[in-house]
């Protein structure tokens, strides 16, 4: 045995010690066991045997643990007692570690407290508010006002918007492809299901989102889609994500469904466009020939006035120049029948005299050839130098 | 002995956070766990509360006891009427008998990995049954719950509750799309060539219904200004034949009188005369006595 071989130098490397100065704080230390010494096999034994049998037992305890206390002492600067101390740490640390129990509520947070991992079902209200700290306790503070907003098919990127096209491009119920591109928007309802139910409802909205676009998209067709069915889309994909949701219990609240851009699909829009510029001709066409109807048929009333106004007047006219006409004409007779034969001859030399006086003519007597020297007359020149003698003749 | 008290009360607290935080553990509203020891399930915990096990000897696994995802890869299949289809299908699930479900898979990878199969072989074989018109109808919401309960009824033994399988998307493949493009720009086209024809088609009508009502207009015009003028006319007719039969030999005298001065103008007239012809020359080149012409 090892503990043997030191032999009567004492037991044991505790008990040898206190054989020499009894100093050993563990009660090694003792006065005279040095008789047993040889014997003393049990280190933490032999002491208090030694002790005993000398009698010196109570003042030895209280003299160990002094000295012990003055080691802690020399040990730990400050003149307080250890132990007290330690409590004080620990007081301390447990004082520290609740006060993180306190939390903070904003205005537009509702505050969710877990207790031992459970929630009985209490909001609390914005303010400052305490909860068992981590890890007896958790909370959570759930910004339930804020509306929250999910991009689906596009993506802002810097000015503009970049597209999405696996997300954005879907078959319409008549087999077409549309591209859609629309915003969620969202709050939380129900901060405890919200919380609880789902583990990642952000994606779970945006996902369930895209599922009910597509359905409603697959019962719409492409036409109303791209025109006026959109308010129908928003409320129908708005109805039934709420409908989802609800059904997973997401707590959350859809408030709106918005369409952001809809169009055809990039290789097509040509044609879609152009289908637009057919209707716009197709109206300009018709918006033409109404203005050439418009042109022409006030035109025709106006004529057709023209000449109802011309021939009453004409109507009229003749008939007063033959009311005139005739007037005159009995005037005349009136007169005529008082001296016929003076009358007849006095209109007669009237109306030569004024007929000759205003014509040119070629007296032909019989004897300058008669009737047959006309043919040698060369009567075109003789016409033509009348029209241009004309001025002259009516001068004389 | 006074100093003693705070040295054993300190020395009691650190065992006792000692075997605290070995013996306790919380399990919160998102969770639920079993306790293993030595790998054995001995208790299953689905409430959240605080709960003891035994240091060192037991484990706890937890679980989450919200409803889960699972995203299965696109898939591509083929429809009652031939038509591919690509289908991206999600899959909401929540675990409902944890110890099932860690006897089974253990974990959600490994739930994942006989998941992705049963979702797979399930849309295929109820999308194998019917027309891309159906998918895209009212339909769809039936097929998705025939998806649903297909996946219930094989995955109940895994533990797990699958609450929702839904299409993310059913779109056709990138072939077929092409095809697609091309027959929605025929049927563009068609549409448009239509509008421009039926632009035509009412722009010809109102311009030929306006020129035949201008028409109209102007020959109902025209006929009432004939009548008019004929009323004239006749009017003009009546009145001088009433006045002229009075003498009808003076008439002719006069009327002619008048013609003549009408008619024979310095204008258009050159006149070749004979004035041995002509009563109005009796006395031209002698002054004797001329008989006074009889009525003509």
């Amino acid at each position: 045995m090892p503990w043997q071989s030191q032999g009567g130098g004492g037991g044991g490397p505790w008990g040898g010690g206190g054989g020499s100065n009894g100093g050993g704080p563990w009660g090694g230390g003792s006065g005279g066991g040095d008789d047993r010494g040889g014997g003393g096999n049990n280190p933490w034994g032999g002491g208090n045997r030694g002790g005993g049998r000398g009698g010196q037992q109570p003042p030895d305890f209280e003299e160990i643990i002094r000295k012990g206390q003055d080691r802690v002492k020399r040990m730990l600067p400050g003149g307080m007692g250890s132990g007290f101390l330690i409590l004080l740490l620990i007081v301390g640390a447990l004082l520290i570690w609740s006060v993180s129990g306190f939390y903070r509520v904003l205005p537009d947070q509702q505050g969710v407290e877990l207790k031992f991992g459970e929630w009985d079902g209490q909001i609390t209200p914005p303010g400052l508010n305490w909860n068992l700290p981590y890890p007896l306790g958790q909370t959570f503070t759930p910004a339930v006002e804020r509306i929250s907003s999910i991009e689906i098919g596009f993506q802002p990127a810097g000015n503009g918007v970049r597209d999405i096209a696996e997300e954005s491009l879907m078959l319409t119920g008549d087999q077409n492809i549309i591209d859609i591109d629309f915003t969620v928007q969202w709050r939380i309802a129900n901060a405890g299901e919200y919380l609880f139910n789902l583990r990642d409802p952000e994606s779970t909205v945006k996902i369930a989102a895209e599922s009910a676009m597509r359905e409603v998209i697959g019962q719409t067709d492409i036409q109303p889609a791209l025109t006026e069915a959109r308010q129908d889309i928003e409320q129908r994909t708005r109805t039934l994500l709420q409908e989802l949701l609800n059904e997973y219990e997401a707590g959350v609240l859809v408030t709106e469904v918005k369409l952001q851009n809809v169009q055809p699909p990039q290789a097509v829009i040509d044609a879609f466009n152009d289908v637009q510029r057919a209707l716009q001709d197709r109206d300009r066409q018709r918006n033409e020939a109404e203005a050439y109807r418009n042109d022409i048929l006030p035109r025709a009333r106006g004529e057709a006035q023209r000449m109802l106004q011309e021939s009453e007047a004409y109507r009229e006219r003749v008939i007063n120049e033959a009311e005139g006409e005739a007037e005159r004409f009995l005037e005349v007779y009136e007169s005529f029948k008082k001296a016929p034969e003076v009358t007849r001859q006095r209109i007669y030399i009237e109306t030569m005299q004024e007929v000759l006086t205003s014509t040119d003519k070629i007296l032909l007597g019989e004897g300058a050839g008669g009737q047959g020297a006309v043919q040698y007359l060369p009567l075109d020149q003789l016409r033509n130098r009348s029209n241009s003698g004309n001025s002259s003749a009516s001068g004389n | 002995m006074k100093g003693k008290l705070p040295l054993i009360l300190g020395v009691v607290i650190i065992i006792l956070g000692f075997i605290g935080a070995n013996a306790l553990f919380v399990v919160d509203e998102r969770q639920q766990a079993i306790v293993l020891q030595f790998g054995d399930p001995v208790n299953t915990i689905t409430e959240p509360g605080l709960n003891v096990k035994v240091p060192m000897i037991q484990n706890v696994v937890f679980y989450d006891k919200r409803v889960l995802n699972f995203d299965p890869p696109v898939e591509s299949l083929i429809l009652a009427d031939q038509k591919p289809l690509q289908v991206d299908s999600y899959v909401r699930y929540r675990i409902l008998d944890p110890l099932q479900f860690y006897k089974t898979v253990t974990t959600e990878t490994g739930l994942a990995r006989n998941l992705g199969p049963i979702v797979s072989s399930s849309t295929r074989s109820v999308l194998g049954n019917v027309n891309l018109a159906s998918v895209l109808s009212e339909e769809r919401t039936g097929i998705m719950s025939d998806i649903r309960s297909r996946v219930n009824g094989e995955t109940n033994r895994f533990g797990i509750q699958v609450v929702d399988v839904r299409l993310r998307r059913a779109d056709l493949p990138e072939a077929t799309s092409q095809a697609v493009y091309q027959r929605m720009q025929s049927e563009r086209e068609r549409e448009a060539a239509e509008f421009r024809a039926q632009g035509f088609e009412a722009a010809q009508r109102i311009r030929a219904a306006a020129d035949r009502e201008a028409t109209v207009i102007r020959a109902e015009a025209k006929r009432e200004a004939d009548i008019t003028r004929g009323v004239g006319d006749a009017r003009k007719t009546t009145i001088l034949a009433d006045a002229y039969s009075l003498d009808q030999d003076f008439f002719r005298f006069f009327r002619t009188m008048e013609a003549y001065r009408g008619s024979v103008s310095e204008t258009n007239s050159y006149l070749v005369l004979d004035p041995k012809q002509m009563e109005f020359f009796d006395f031209f080149g002698r002054s004797g006595t001329v008989p006074v012409a009889p009525n003509q």
